[in-house]
């Protein structure tokens, strides 16, 4: 079967001309029609037009044009990330029906590039939490376990690629909404540095924390999709005016004397024992290699999550205030203004949504803006100096990415535990700084995931890292069953 | 005896004359089809990204810089959270304690006295759209043309003492804005518009009253006006033993008053904090400096010019630069001429008559400053009388033919001659033997209608000093 092969084996036999674009893409949507039922990863699917375009670029291979460097691979986008003619949802009732005139800038990067989008992948509800729960359609299923959830918000990304049903998708990551499903599936998963990857036509959650990132099944993939959407990007004012590097360069193993700060932290109350084991191990495994592995302390990561929830909210109130029934998406009737905006906001929100809008809204409203939202911030700069003291001293920051096991649908009932799956993510987000999350280990037959933590705009390095340790990690190439696994129910934290 | 004090502040927001929208490239043309100059940007959609628009963070300095501001090196946009269909991502992007400019100030002067005004502050923002109410309809339609028009926002300290300073002050402004040309600033459409705060307190004291916030003053006339009628309502309730409430009301032009809006309680609480989706502005002063040197010479400093160097009465110049146009037009048409107050006359006269009535501004028209000089010259060497004059400039106003060529054109070329006139005068004589009688009784009065009837005939192109000498001749 062709869609058990890597991004860059699929590039090298279409390079080759061994297969068609037409071949690969037939085979992606075969698999989808094989797994897609059990799995639930697309909330919309593009098949006519993603045929359309590989028969495009096998013209263009085929006359000698020049194609891009994803050319003729399938891919799947978040639901969030905005697609010319197609809708974009949000998983929301509020977007059910909207379909953007524009490209997100990294859509307009992957199509230039040749990739061939195959649908829009479920998220929960505006990317608002960490199961896709709260999809306002339905909930993804985790390919290792269809019991358990996949990770969110971009669950169907990490699902899609998990159960390959394409070779790579895009998420966005607010607070490990990339890091926290890739670790959940067993896939590889990078949130790039803020304002390395274009934002535009991202559909807002917390726009000072929102960043555009990757699954793939393994680290070159990684490299590759960043070579294509790492762009400076004049649309968007928080983009980088920087070029990015060919990241299959720091692909080279070499890991010795680089210093890596373990965060106490990280490893503490809450942490199930065998994700702490395969960590450690994961840990050995870089040292081996001629890493040099030292306890840190990042002191102020433990308000990581109550300042989040301040000032995500807080953006989100007034990202998620233009849906309000006047120029598109879902609208409630109504008889006069205050009714349209009370009616279409009391419906076309889910619960979850409407929780952070309140939130938001009660941070920033003159009585409370000091007390909460300026205080936010400033434990933001504190989490931020915490990592730029480590990193005046080490490569890379090594901890788990999630604290426990992927969790079974319904299980996490208490908001409080459910917002503790971003634990380990988070701080990265307040801090704007690249982090990866590699698969290192299995229990029970579930994936554990690894975040590797980098300076600011030192995605390559912790490429290296990541694809020093996938090379010499000594697992099992293992893949998803895509059963049902029953048994324990991994209660979280 | 005047028992109180007035107080105001206004807040102006001006509309900037980019080319382009503050935080995207469409067009900020007016008066086009609705909804055609938008984009996924300035509507608002989502995913959709601002990116500032330099030059309208130029054009706000500009402006700042005439008013003389300070120019922080620091500044930044925030969000002002509201809810109305006109906003289309339902905040405004505002700036709201770090604004491009500081502490400024203007000069006015009311009845003969100067008084310094302070700025408080410049800000920049995006203007809203427009909602159209059409007739008894059961819906409203919006038009997000002007949405994200970029705008600045002038507020002033509460140092205006009367309506008819407010009024100064805001004549003052529009006078200033327009020499830096970074907007028309047209009241009437809407490219400048005036909110003010007033109250009023006992004569001597340093406390301020409460204060109302007066919104829809669409004139200056409707500034004054507006203002006058809160100074008397509010010391009526202070005379009353009661107490004013602090609320925003609105002026209606047609009833003469003002009505309440919405109370303190009642006010939105716009939850201001920093655009994530922008960066700081940061301006480096040798910008500052660059942009100061674009500044054109401003009204006051002309005015003096006028008065030293022409000799021009103080009025004159005062009305003459308020408008830079005009003022750039009398200086160009006085490299050719000598005569200022002749010219001054003109401008203020016939030529404002003109222009006012049709609302233009005067380079709008057909008229150049080669066409009023050449008109003036005529006059002074004798070639057309002041009457004929005013003739020659009707026809060069409307069509924009030269005065010498109408003159031509028409034979309206003075008549000197003596004999050419005996004739003429002699007929008058004939004609009006009750005049020609009353005058030799001694009524000198007589001569004035004589002499007019002589340049009826004449079509006006009798010189009038000949006539009246010819007539005085012949009686």
């Amino acid at each position: 079967m062709l869609t058990q092969f890597t991004l860059a084996e699929i590039v090298d036999k279409l390079a080759k001309k061994e297969i068609s674009a037409r071949e690969v893409t037939e085979a992606a949507l075969a698999r989808i029609d094989a797994v897609e039922d059990t799995v639930k990863a697309f909330v919309t699917q593009t098949r006519e037009a993603a045929l359309a375009k590989a028969a495009q670029i096998d013209a263009k291979r085929f006359n000698g044009e020049e194609v891009g460097p994803l050319a003729g691979v399938p891919m799947a986008l978040k639901d969030n990330i905005c697609t010319k003619g197609i809708r974009t949802t949000c998983s929301s009732k509020m977007l059910h029906n909207f379909i953007p005139p524009y490209d997100a800038t990294v859509a307009e990067l992957l199509e230039n590039a040749g990739s061939i989008l195959l649908g829009k992948t479920n998220l929960d509800e505006f990317a608002m939490g960490s199961s896709t729960e709260n999809s306002a359609f339905f909930t993804t299923c985790n390919p290792w376990d269809l019991e358990s959830v996949p990770g969110g918000s971009s669950g169907g990304s990490a699902a899609a690629v998990a159960a390959e049903e394409v070779f790579f998708a895009l998420g966005s990551d607010t607070a490990g909404s990339v890091r926290q499903p890739a670790a959940f599936c067993g896939v590889v998963g990078l949130k790039p540095t803020y304002g390395r990857v274009s934002r535009y036509g991202l559909i807002p959650f917390a726009s000072s924390l929102d960043q555009i990132g990757s699954f793939t099944k393994d680290v070159r993939d990684c490299a590759l999709v960043m070579n294509v959407i790492a762009k400076y990007d004049p649309r968007d004012s928080t983009s980088a005016n920087l070029a990015a590097p060919d990241y299959t360069t720091f692909l080279d193993g070499n890991v010795k004397g680089l210093k890596i700060g373990i965060p106490k932290e990280y490893f503490v109350e809450g942490i199930n024992a065998d994700v702490k084991a395969n960590v450690h191990k994961a840990i050995a495994v870089l040292e081996s290699l001629g890493a040099v592995a030292e306890e840190i302390s990042l002191p102020h990561s433990e308000f990581g999550i109550p300042a989040y929830y301040i000032i995500a909210p807080a953006e989100a109130s007034s990202n998620l205030a233009r849906f309000d029934g006047v120029q598109y998406g879902f609208q409630a009737e109504a008889d006069n203004l205050q009714e349209l905006y009370e009616k279409t906001r009391s419906a076309g929100f889910g619960p979850e949504v409407k929780r952070r809008i309140i939130l938001g809204t009660y941070v920033l409203s003159s009585d409370n803006y000091d007390a909460y939202f300026v205080k936010a911030l400033k434990v933001r700069t504190l989490i931020k100096e915490d990592f730029d003291k480590a990193f005046a001293k080490y490569d890379v920051i090594l901890t788990p990415t999630t604290l426990g096991l992927p969790f079974k649908q319904g299980a996490v009932r208490d908001l409080v535990s459910m917002y503790l799956n971003d634990i380990c993510t988070v701080p990265t987000n307040m801090a704007g700084l690249p982090a990866i999350s590699v698969p290192c280990g299995y229990v029970d037959g579930l994936p554990v995931g690894m975040q590797l933590i980098g300076k600011p705009f030192a995605e390559g390095t912790i490429l290296r890292v990541a694809h020093a340790y996938e090379q010499n990690s000594g697992l099992p190439k293992k893949k998803p069953t895509l059963t049902a696994k029953g048994g324990a129910v991994h209660e979280k934290i | 005896m005047r028992k109180y004090e007035t107080v105001i502040g206004l807040e102006v927001h001006v509309e900037l004359a980019t080319k382009t929208k503050i935080f995207c490239s469409c067009p900020t043309e007016f008066g086009k089809d609705a909804n055609t100059h938008v984009c996924p940007v300035c509507l608002g959609f989502p995913g959709a990204l601002p990116v500032l628009n330099k030059r309208a963070v130029e054009f706000a300095i500009k402006a700042a810089l005439a008013l003389n501001c300070e120019i922080p090196r620091f500044s930044k946009f925030d969000r002002k959270n509201y809810f109305y269909p006109d906003l289309p991502k339902a905040y405004q992007t505002s700036q709201y304690d770090l604004p491009v400019a500081v502490n400024g100030y203007l000069e006015i002067e009311v009845e003969g006295v100067k008084k310094k005004i302070g700025i408080t502050r410049v800000h920049l923002e995006e203007d809203a759209g427009k909602l159209i109410h059409a007739g008894f309809a059961d819906y409203s339609l919006a038009d997000y043309n002007r949405a994200g028009v970029p705008l600045i926002e002038i507020v002033s300290e509460p140092d205006l003492r009367s309506p008819a300073e407010a009024k100064a002050y805001l004549e003052k402004l529009k006078s200033i804005i327009q020499y830096t040309g970074v907007s028309d600033v047209k009241m009437e459409e809407g490219s400048l518009r005036c909110d003010a705060n007033i109250s009023i307190r006992p004569l001597g004291s340093t406390k301020f009253g409460t204060r109302t916030e007066i919104k829809n003053m669409n004139s200056f006339k409707a500034v004054e006006r507006g203002l006058a009628y809160e100074v008397a309502r509010h010391t009526e309730i202070v005379e009353s033993g009661g107490q004013v409430v602090q609320e925003t009301r609105r002026w209606d032009e047609s009833k003469g008053k003002t009505f309440a809006m919405r109370s303190k309680e009642e006010a939105d609480d716009y939850r201001y904090f920093p655009d994530p989706d922008l960066v700081p502005v940061i301006v480096e002063p040798a910008w500052v400096e660059e942009i100061r040197r674009t500044l054109p010479e401003m009204p006051d400093s002309r005015q003096a010019r006028y008065i030293s160097e022409w000799g021009l009465p103080a009025y004159d110049a005062a009305v003459i630069t308020a408008s830079k146009a005009m003022a750039d037009f009398f200086e160009a048409a006085m490299a050719d001429y000598h005569d200022a107050k002749a010219m001054a006359n003109w401008l203020m006269g016939e030529i404002a008559k003109h222009l006012n009535a049709e609302g233009l501004e005067i380079t709008e028209t057909k008229l150049t400053p080669a066409h009023l000089v050449e008109l003036l010259k005529l006059q002074d060497n004798g070639t057309i009388s002041g009457k004929i004059a005013k003739t020659v400039f009707e026809e060069m106003f409307s069509s924009g033919k030269m005065p010498g060529e109408i003159v031509k054109e028409k034979g309206l070329v003075q008549i000197t001659d003596e004999g050419a006139l005996a004739a003429i005068v002699d007929e008058v004589i004939a004609n009006n033997p009750k005049s020609v009688e009353d005058y030799k009784n001694g009524k000198e009065k007589a001569i004035g209608f004589l002499v007019g009837q002589v340049m009826k005939l004449s079509k006006g192109k009798a010189n009038p000093a000949l006539v009246n000498k010819l007539l005085r001749e012949k009686l």
